[in-house]
Parts: structure tokens; sequence; C-alpha cells
């Protein structure tokens, strides 16, 4: 399934009588490859000259302490119900992702990205960007202060809404590792329906997808906490030293 | 093994979290052995992607992997090995950026609406002998993984990404199967 979201955005002329919907989704299936991945050969160890099995560092030149907080990038409070995003990042055998770039991006608490693309006639929000950045700490910890954010619809046809979601980005200690993925509420009611949830066929691990309420992430008396783990597949460089 | 968190598409307003200032000078500023990369992205109809984002990821000079903070906010001296480029309107992206020492490419990482998962290339400078992957491949397929030195102007390539179609771009896995569709883009 490559739908991708919203409908609205239309990028190329349509036919007069088609959805914007119908368009983007065509749109969207002419960007999938229709040839399967080429496996690529790794070496031996040592696998030293596979670009792919090291990747980019980052550290205090890139983050600071404050890009974590998005309710603090403007001059006033943001409106919606704060809360705490957290978890740990790991790679598939459990051992920590440590020092690694985590950004998130978001709609504020009505629905509304800050993008010029986002046509969706919510409110948007002055003291709110939705986008942050934090690095893992020496466990691989992550956290993100920020407001819960709010549904929006795709557009025509039908009703399709997406439920509340953070998108994430992250980085392993391998370029293979990259991951670009969407976090989502529990007990969410759009959940079910969410049609870009769905792009995920298999059932376990489209939960993976959802988080935890754990109100123990939170401030008490400001935020509410959802915790998230991450887990991030592909060879490591580790992996290729051990010879796996 | 841990079950990996699945992938899911970028959508359309990664723009206020993602790029950056300088996302594409990876090479210093004035830099006398700068090169420019640079191409269009191409859905299978030969469309114009204008809203793909391009991960450049690639050895120093003297070949270290080893990298360097400071790519989101460049000091103008390290060379940090990463750099990230989205398309403009009309598709087109650019790199400026130093020769990579070793092996003779960038691995690239591309990212747009539309993919449930991120796909993964790399952008060849120059043919090396002995090369597993390009040997593995059948002439036609690896011309789409060498970037091409443009006729009369130095130090610059020209590299296509095309998502699709006859001359779709040879797109690489890292991953054993795992008998379900979550790591690949063939849903649906
Ligand atoms: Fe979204």
């Amino acid at each position: 399934m490559a739908l991708s979201e919203p409908a609205q955005e239309r990028i190329r002329p349509t036919d007069p009588d088609d959805s914007a919907f119908a368009t983007a989704l065509r749109a969207a299936a002419l960007r999938v490859p229709l040839r399967p991945a080429v496996r690529v050969p790794v070496p031996l160890p040592p696998a030293s000259r596979t670009v792919e099995l090291t990747g980019p560092v980052f550290g205090a030149a890139d983050v600071g302490p404050l890009d974590g907080d998005l309710t603090r990038q403007h001059r006033g409070e943001p409106i919606g119900e704060r809360i705490v995003v957290g978890g740990r990042v790991t790679d598939r055998r459990g051992r920590p992702v440590r020092g690694q770039l985590v950004e998130v991006w978001q709609a504020n608490a009505a629905g509304r990205y800050a993008h010029p693309l986002d046509r969706h006639p919510a409110p948007l929000d002055p003291n709110f960007t939705g986008a942050g950045r934090c690095l893992t700490d020496d466990d691989g910890r992550y956290r993100f202060v920020t407001v819960r954010p709010g549904a929006y619809p795709l557009g025509d046809p039908g009703d399709h809404w997406r439920a509340s979601h953070l998108h994430f980005s992250l980085f392993g200690t391998a370029f293979t590792q990259r991951l670009v993925t969407q976090m989502y509420f529990p007990g969410d009611p759009l959940l079910p329906a969410d049609i870009i949830w769905h792009t995920v066929s298999e059932t376990a691990a489209r939960a993976r997808l959802v988080s935890v309420f754990d109100p123990a992430l939170g401030e008490p008396g400001r935020s509410l906490g959802y915790r998230w783990d991450i887990v991030l597949d592909g060879p490591s460089a580790t992996w290729a030293e051990e010879g796996r | 093994m841990l079950p990996p968190t699945p992938s899911q598409t970028v959508g359309p307003y990664y723009g206020t979290a993602l790029p950056f200032p300088g996302g594409g000078d990876l090479a210093p500023p004035g830099h006398p052995k700068t090169v420019t990369v640079h191409g269009h992205v191409y859905d299978g109809e030969g469309t114009p992607v204008p809203d793909a984002l391009l991960e450049f990821w690639q050895a120093a000079p003297d070949g270290s992997l080893a990298g360097a903070p400071g790519s989101l906010r460049r000091d103008g001296r390290a060379f940090t090995g990463f750099a990230r480029v989205p398309t403009c309107r009309d598709g087109h992206y650019v790199l400026h950026t130093l020769l990579p020492g070793g092996a003779p490419y960038l691995a690239l990482c591309v990212l747009a609406r539309g993919l449930d998962h991120h796909l993964f290339t790399r952008v060849y400078v120059a043919e090396p002998p002995g090369d597993l992957l390009l040997a593995a491949l059948p002439a036609q397929r690896r011309a789409t993984l060498l970037a091409r030195p443009e006729p009369g102007q130095r130090n610059s390539y020209r590299f296509d990404v095309k998502l699709q179609g006859e001359d779709e771009t040879v797109f690489l896995s890292w991953h054993q199967q795992h008998g379900n569709d979550e790591d690949g883009n063939s849903e649906g």
C-alpha cells in the first residue's frame, strides 16, 4: 500500500472528474520501485570499507539542551495538553543506541501543521512550531516535552482522519539502521480506521507503533507521559564485526 | 532478537523539522576541491518529485568513516560526512562535497511521501575494479548507480534517481527476508 498523507496536496494536473484523493493515490503509486531491492554483498570482516555499516555522528554542536522541549520555542505557551514522550532506542539485540539523533515533528493541538502545504482550516498556534530534536543518552533514552497533537482529516472523498501521531526520525550506529516512522496514542478511537497506520500490514508490527500511557514519565501537576521504545533494524557495525 | 519498529512514510510535512541550513554543503565553503553532485528525482512517469528528501553519508577525503558532529550547525571547517538535501519544486537537488577516499561512492537514502520505507542506493563517482555490488549487476542496471561527469564542466557530476520505470535506479537491501512485508516497499 503506497498511500501517503495527506490526499489534498495535488502534485500533478488531474482529471477534473477525479478526486484529489484518487489523484494523490495514483501519484504515490508511481513513486514505489517495481523491481526488488538488490541485496548488498557485504565483504567478510573486516568490513570497514562498507560505508553503510558506519554512519553519521551527532553531538552538542548539532542539538542544544532545549531543542527537545517543543513548548518553549516561542515567547508564549502553546495551546494544548502537556505531554512528555520518551523511551529507549535499542538495536534488535536490546543494546542501547547511544548519542544518536532523534527528530520529531507533529501537528499542533488543533491538528494543523505549521507548514505552508497544510490547508486544513484549523487554527495555527503562534507559539507552536511542532519540531524538536534530542540525542539519546548512554542508556539509549530520549525525551520530548510537547503538547498532544490533534487529529486531522485527509481530504475528499469520504471522511478519513489521521489518528493523533508524532513523526519520528532516528539514526543508529550504521546508516542501514536509519528509521523514519510515526508514533500513536493508546486507546485512540481513530486508530482502527487510520489508513496510514494500516500501511503496516502485520497486526503485531502495527501494535509496536502505539505508545504506552506512563504517568511516571510526565511531570507531576504539569504533564502526562507516554512511553515508546524503539528498536532499530538493519545490520549495525558491531554486527558486521562479529561476522553475523 | 527484538522485533524492529516498523517504518512509516515521511509524509509531506517534514519540512519544518528535517531540512537544515547548509544541509547540502558538505564541503567547507571555498574549498578548492569542492565537487558538485546534482540531479533530479523522477517518478514512474518521469515527473519530477518536488518533495523528496535525500540523505548522503560518505567517507572523508582521507578515507575515514569516523564522521564528525556538526552537520546540523556547520562550522565551515569540519567534514562531517553527512548531508541532507530536499528536492526543489522541479525535483532538482544539489550537493557540494569532497570526493570520498577509499571506496568511491556516496551512500544515499531517499525519503518521500508515498514511500512506506526509505530507499537506499549508492552514487558511484568512479567505477572501482572488484566492487562486489557493481560486479553483480547487468550493465544497464549498473549504469543507474554511476554519477556521470558533466562534459565541459570541471568537478561536476550528474546523478538522477528514478524511483520506478524502465531505467529504475538500483535500490539496495540490507535485510534478511523476514517473511513479512514490513521492511519493504512492496505492500499493496
Ligand atoms: Fe502527520
